[in-house]
């Protein structure tokens, strides 16, 4: 059985889709997924479906678990490069995939799950605020 | 009406995979639009992965169909499984008796032209869907 790659990229786990995926393929993508999000613990993972040309309610419903399971260990998922026609038709399938974040390209996944990163997190913020905060509390 | 047809087992994870390709080349090949190919291809999987799961496997036929005005493209999957008690519930969105999502049969319908459910208990499923040209 082939298996999907998933590749580490800083804080950010990144999955490119390059095959037509076998139900099974797909569920051993999620198993693969959280095993890597614990032990990297990577808080972000950004799943490429750009190459992908369906998405059936067997993937979406993957992808919806991706994310549920990946929030449950504290990363988010966005999803990129959805095809303009994927879109189209996942919408009349009845799948509006609910719960699930997405962008156009990688580029703007990894904006999005910095931006995700700071919200939830505002402590996390970069080194100069900490900088700032610290001056305020010196008396 | 006329054209080739091809016929593939569907019995394996695999074999969805190859119908969705099949489905694929020869949508091209009768020059549905982009958006058209993507729904039938999407169709086309949903309802080989019935075959496969509830009907206990079977075979799909997919054929280049015309009549006077346009070409298309016609899938047959038919199986000998348990058949379909009650086919509004199936059809219904959101009904599953597997843990799916319930989108397969009512989704798929929604994406063709033409669909067609030929069911009954105990003797099996035979499902027509047929695509036209715009
Ligand atoms: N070929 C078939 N043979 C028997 N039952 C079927 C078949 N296809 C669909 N069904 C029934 O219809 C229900 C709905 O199918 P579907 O809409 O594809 O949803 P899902 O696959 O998520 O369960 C299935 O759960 C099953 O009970
Ligand atoms: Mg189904």
């Amino acid at each position: 059985m082939e298996r999907v790659p998933v590749l580490k990229i800083g804080d950010i786990l990144l999955v490119s889709i390059q095959i037509d995926m076998e139900d099974q393929v797909a569920l051993q993508l999620q198993e693969d997924l959280a095993e890597r999000i614990v032990a990297t613990g990577c808080h972000g993972v950004i799943i490429d479906i750009s190459a992908l040309d369906i998405v059936d309610s067997f993937v979406g419903r993957t992808l919806a678990t991706i994310a549920s399971v990946s929030r449950v260990l504290d990363a988010e998922t966005v999803v990129v490069g959805m095809r303009p026609a994927v879109a189209i038709t996942l919408v009349e399938l009845g799948l509006s995939l609910p719960g699930i974040r997405t962008a156009l390209n990688v580029e703007l996944g990894i904006e999005m799950l910095a931006r995700a990163r700071q919200e939830s997190n505002p402590d996390l913020d970069d080194d100069e605020d900490e900088a700032d905060a610290a001056a305020v509390s010196t008396p | 009406m006329s054209g080739e047809s091809q016929r593939l087992p569907v019995s394996t994870d695999q074999d969805v995979v190859r119908v969705r390709q099949l489905v694929r080349t020869l949508s091209v090949a009768v020059k549905l639009s982009l958006v058209d190919q993507t729904k039938l291809v999407t169709a086309a999987s949903e309802l080989a992965r019935n075959t496969l799961v509830y009907g206990g496997g079977g075979e799909v036929v997919v054929a280049r169909v015309q009549n006077e005005r346009r070409a298309g493209i016609r899938i047959v999957f038919a199986d000998q499984g348990p058949g379909i008690a009650d086919l509004e519930l199936a059809l219904t969105d959101g009904y599953t008796t597997g843990g799916g999502l319930g989108l397969g049969l009512s989704g798929a319908r929604r994406l063709v032209d033409e669909f067609e459910i030929d069911t009954e208990p105990g003797k099996g499923t035979t499902i027509t869907v047929t695509k036209w040209c715009r």
